[in-house]
């Protein structure tokens, strides 16, 4: 018997590039990209199989700072071209890196089709409610009256939910992290490379020089615990520092509401359970904010289905079995022919 | 009609003609396509040689009987070679007023016109904007007639295979196309074939429209009988012997794509949104998915782009196809594809603008955005297709050119070239080059920006590969690593790079030719694209005369072949001639500083021969 050799274990380091990192001091994205090479090197990721997409933004020079295949792109597109080389190469493990201006604005159309198309690739989507790049412009998720140099009044249109947007589109698989999490994160991001099909998952990203502290609300150290709510399959939607709150349905209303158990007779029964198949449960818990709510992080929804590269290439494989010649010679002269002597 | 004789053909007398043109026309729903499409079958098939030209209404289902929703088809064939689809048809059908209206300018002096005069009642005359029966109000004077009630007289041949009355009108196109038939002395069992073919399914329609078929060409010997009217023949032509077969634009292009895909030993990654007159291509590619080929339909113009680049990425040829409208949105994408220096193939059937502009007329006016309609200096491969078959040649070769030097190329082609059909003598595919594509595996001092030193085309690593991980995009990169760079000299080299790259390819396309008469003289007709035909036959019929007049038709329009100026030089006079208001004509005075004279016309229409010949003349003249 030969001796097969064990390969070398990638370490972290295997997978970030020798390219030295330009985000700004202190920015959320060093810490998503460490969780992203923590998560590479969890999974063992082939590098060569691996492939970084973005489109433009901050968060878009992702790629540069990964040891793996990487294509920056440009602004919006990242979904349309990552699906264009999913379907050349299935074999390929494809992330897309964008943000909320990249995704959700310029990009949004590319981002709902190759959601609903369900491409199976992950989608990651850094929320930093700003336009960094560009020096500081509202987004369209930031909130009313956020003052940008092009609103120094104050922003007047809705901002727009990217998750529930997700949701909308028929995503099969979505998730959400926060840049500052660095454990929870990799979990996240390893749930989205299991699920087979497009696999959307939002970071709350704090933008240090615009957008400074914009989800210190539920993202603070000492206000985490009673604002944020780590969601997980089949378990109890409980949260607070001592486990002691919980999500209940009020089914005269079809809405959650946030119950103390032992108050006012709740008990642990009225706590609903996580179920990541349900969608419009993963609506509801979607739908919560602060200062009522707390905020849902982890994977709210996970209900796989069949992958449109599978689908296109069982048509192409259909058709070669039905038709074998591949010779032009035959496809030149099918249909009606004459010979002139 | 150019030259008539009359001869006697067992027993009937018909008058021997060397080329007709005849136009069907009627409403958008009356299978003027299928009766057109018939006709070009049997006569391809009787030995002529042949050009086509569909002409539809962008409306799908105008309302019936207006002028709006006249759709025609016009077949140019003869003993003699056929360049054009015919300058003035010699025989009209109009299936109702409104195609009489559209079309009676058109119509030759002295012309034939069919009617159905089934249709021609109040409420039709008034649709179509006719103040009367135009048959009997003097508007067809000096046209000769031939009235038949179409449309009862189908009904009655239809009678016995008890279809509904909806699909026994449906038949009428193949009654008037029996009686083109027998006015040509065509034969009509192809097109029986072809229906029992079609309707196999439904045996009673089948037999219903080859009932039809024979009542439309028993109704013309009938009147031929009477001594009403005559009926014609067309000899074949000298044609090259070979295996033909006919073939539009729309087909030679994906054929040539799949050929060309095989050639560089490559899957293809075709990806479209749908717009008129590109969607076609999506169409056929569709049905070819055997040939491994992907086909995409994107949710937009960029994501088809997109889509393709991200397939090339992946190491297949990426393609996407589009019009005018479209090739703008695709804009960005393509200077992507400049800077990170990866094949694609992007098509451009072009057709009447600005904006919306007329989608399915035809027009040559998107060259400049091909050449130059990008921002910064953004060098791109721009080729040209001259004839629906040519277009075949030309997708071979922009995949050799796209995958050989990494480089976008644009692929002009028009809505008149895509549509239009010519009998194609069948090239053996065995006997076209092989270009294999070689994917980069020595991990040797690898840099995703190396160049092979003669063709300056960056080697193609792609991902799956390893230990050639590596990083590209839209930001300026280092000349020596590919990594980002800001450095001002390295911009300058790589802007420079870029160009020489596209500005070398001059010494691997052929040199050009003329296509017409001596190498140098008093006048050199040029054009690109589909003005091919009208410019050929205008310039053969005036050297028939004894002048020295050469044709000179232009594929690679960026770069320009490298002898092309020398060659332009040697003419007293060039004559640019193009569907638009001068745009190849700029970049040749920009590029050789000579006086050349434009012809332009931009109405949606082709170049008919006399226009030309006219152009010609009154140069001579001068």
């Amino acid at each position: 018997m030969n001796k097969i050799t064990p390969p070398e274990k990638l370490t972290i380091k295997d997978y970030a590039s020798d390219q030295e990192v330009r985000w700004c001091p202190g920015c959320g994205d060093y810490s998503i990209v460490r969780a992203m090479q923590k998560t590479l090197a969890d999974l063992q990721s082939p590098p060569e199989k691996t492939v970084f997409i973005s489109g433009i933004g901050c968060a878009a020079r992702f790629p540069y700072y990964m040891a793996t295949y990487g294509f920056h792109t440009i602004h919006g597109r990242a979904a349309a071209i990552a699906t264009g080389t999913k379907l050349a190469n299935p074999e390929l493990d494809i992330w897309v890196i964008s943000g909320d201006g990249d995704s959700l604005s310029i990009g949004g159309n590319h981002l709902m089709h190759v959601l609903r198309r369900n491409v199976d690739l992950q989608y990651i989507l850094f929320n930093n409610e700003i336009y960094g790049l560009t020096k500081g412009q509202y987004s369209p998720t930031s909130k009313i009256g956020t003052r940008s140099p092009s609103t120094p009044m104050g922003s007047i249109d809705s901002p727009l939910s990217a998750t529930l947007y997700a949701l909308g589109c028929g995503a099969k698989f979505v998730a959400r992290g926060i840049d500052t999490k660095p454990k929870h994160l990799p979990e996240v991001f390893k749930r989205a490379h299991a699920h087979k099909g497009a696999s959307f998952v939002e970071i709350f990203q704090n933008c240090i020089v615009y957008n400074d502290g914009v989800y210190d609300s539920f993202t603070a150290k000492d206000v985490a615990a009673e604002r944020q709510i780590e969601v997980e399959h089949n378990k109890p939607l409980i949260f607070g520092k001592e486990k002691e709150k919980g999500l209940r349905m009020n089914s005269d209303k079809i809405e959650l509401e946030v119950v103390t158990i032992g108050e006012n007779e709740a008990t642990e029964k009225d706590i609903l359970v996580h179920d990541e198949t349900n969608k419009v449960l993963a609506t509801l818990l979607a739908q919560m904010e602060g200062p009522n709510f707390p905020v849902a992080i982890g994977v709210l929804y996970c209900n796989p289905s069949n992958t449109y590269e599978d689908a296109v290439h069982a048509q192409i494989a259909a058709e070669k079995k039905a038709h074998p010649s591949t010779n032009i010679n035959d496809l030149l002269r099918s249909g009606p022919t004459w010979t002139v002597d | 009609m150019e030259g008539s004789t009359t001869v006697a053909m067992e027993g009937a007398i018909r008058e021997q003609v060397e080329d007709v043109v005849v136009r069907f026309a009627g409403d958008s729903g009356d299978g003027i396509q299928i009766a057109g499409g018939q006709f070009t079958l049997t006569t391809a098939l009787a030995g002529n040689d042949l050009s086509t030209f569909p002409d539809f209404p962008a409306e799908i289902r105008a309302p019936q009987g207006t002028t709006f929703g006249v759709s025609a088809f016009q077949i140019h064939f003869g003993s003699r070679e056929i360049r054009t689809a015919g300058d003035a048809p010699d025989v009209l059908v109009a299936l109702n007023p409104a195609a009489l209206k559209v079309n009676i300018a058109d119509l030759s002096k002295g012309g034939l016109i069919i009617v159905d005069t089934g249709s021609f009642t109040e409420r039709n005359f008034k649709k179509a904007g006719y103040n009367g029966n135009p048959i009997e109000n003097g508007s067809v004077e000096g046209f000769r007639l031939i009235t038949a009630d179409i449309t009862r007289n189908t009904l009655e041949a239809v009678q016995e295979f008890g279809l509904s009355q909806k699909e026994a009108v449906r038949c009428k196109n193949m009654y008037a196309l029996g009686l083109v038939y027998w006015l040509y002395d065509r034969d009509r069992s192809p097109t029986t074939g072809w229906l029992n073919d079609k309707f196999g399914k439904r045996p009673e329609i089948a037999n219903a429209n080859i009932a039809a078929v024979n009542a439309g060409h028993a109704f013309g010997e009938t009147i031929e009988a009477s001594g009403e009217t005559s009926s014609y023949q067309v000899m074949p032509a000298t044609i090259e012997p070979g295996l033909y077969r006919t073939i539009t634009g729309i087909e030679a292009i994906s054929y040539g794509l799949v050929a060309g895909a095989q050639k560089a030993d490559l899957r293809m990654t075709f990806a479209g949104y749908p717009i008129t007159p590109a969607s076609a291509i999506l169409h056929s590619l569709s049905k070819l998915k055997q040939f491994d080929i992907i086909t995409f339909q994107a949710e937009d113009e960029i994501a088809a782009v997109g889509a393709a680049l991200g397939g090339s990425y992946a190491g297949t040829l990426g393609v996407t196809a589009s019009s005018g409208p479209g090739i703008a949105l695709k804009t960005e994408t393509i200077g992507l594809a400049i800077s990170v220096e990866l094949p694609l193939i992007v098509i451009n059937v072009q057709r009447a603008g600005p904006s919306t502009g007329m989608p399915t007329k035809t027009e040559q006016s998107d060259l400049h955005q091909a050449v130059f309609g990008r921002n910064a200096d953004s060098p791109l491969v721009v080729i040209s297709a001259s004839t629906p078959a040519d277009n075949f040649e030309v997708a071979i070769e922009a995949v050799r050119l796209t995958t050989k030097y990494m480089t976008p190329v644009m692929l002009l082609t028009d809505g008149y070239l895509a549509n239009a059909s010519e009998p194609w003598n069948i090239p053996d595919a065995d006997k076209i080059p092989k270009f294999p594509v070689n994917f980069l595996n020595d991990t040797n001092e690898f840099s995703p920006t190396k160049r092979d030193p003669v063709t300056l085309a960056r080697n193609w690593p792609i991902p799956g590969t390893p230990h050639l991980e590596h990083r590209i995009g839209g930001i300026e990169k280092s000349y020596d690593t590919g990594n980002i760079s800001y450095d001002a000299a390295n911009h300058q080299k790589m802007t420079d790079i870029r160009k020489n790259k596209i500005d070398g390819i001059a010494n691997d396309i052929p040199e050009q030719k003329v296509t017409r008469g001596e190498d140098a003289g008093k006048i050199a007709v040029v054009g690109w694209g589909s003005t091919f035909g009208p410019i050929t036959r205008a310039v053969q019929k005036i050297r028939l005369e004894g002048h020295k007049v050469s044709h000179i038709h232009i594929r690679h329009i960026w770069p320009l072949p490298k002898n092309l100026g020398s060659l332009l030089n040697g003419f007293k006079k060039v004559i640019v001639a193009e569907i638009n208001t001068g745009q190849l004509i700029t970049v040749l005075r920009s590029q050789y500083l000579i006086d050349a004279q434009g012809l332009n016309k931009i109405s949606g229409q082709p170049f008919k021969v006399s226009e030309v010949e006219e152009a010609i003349r009154k140069s001579l003249e001068n």
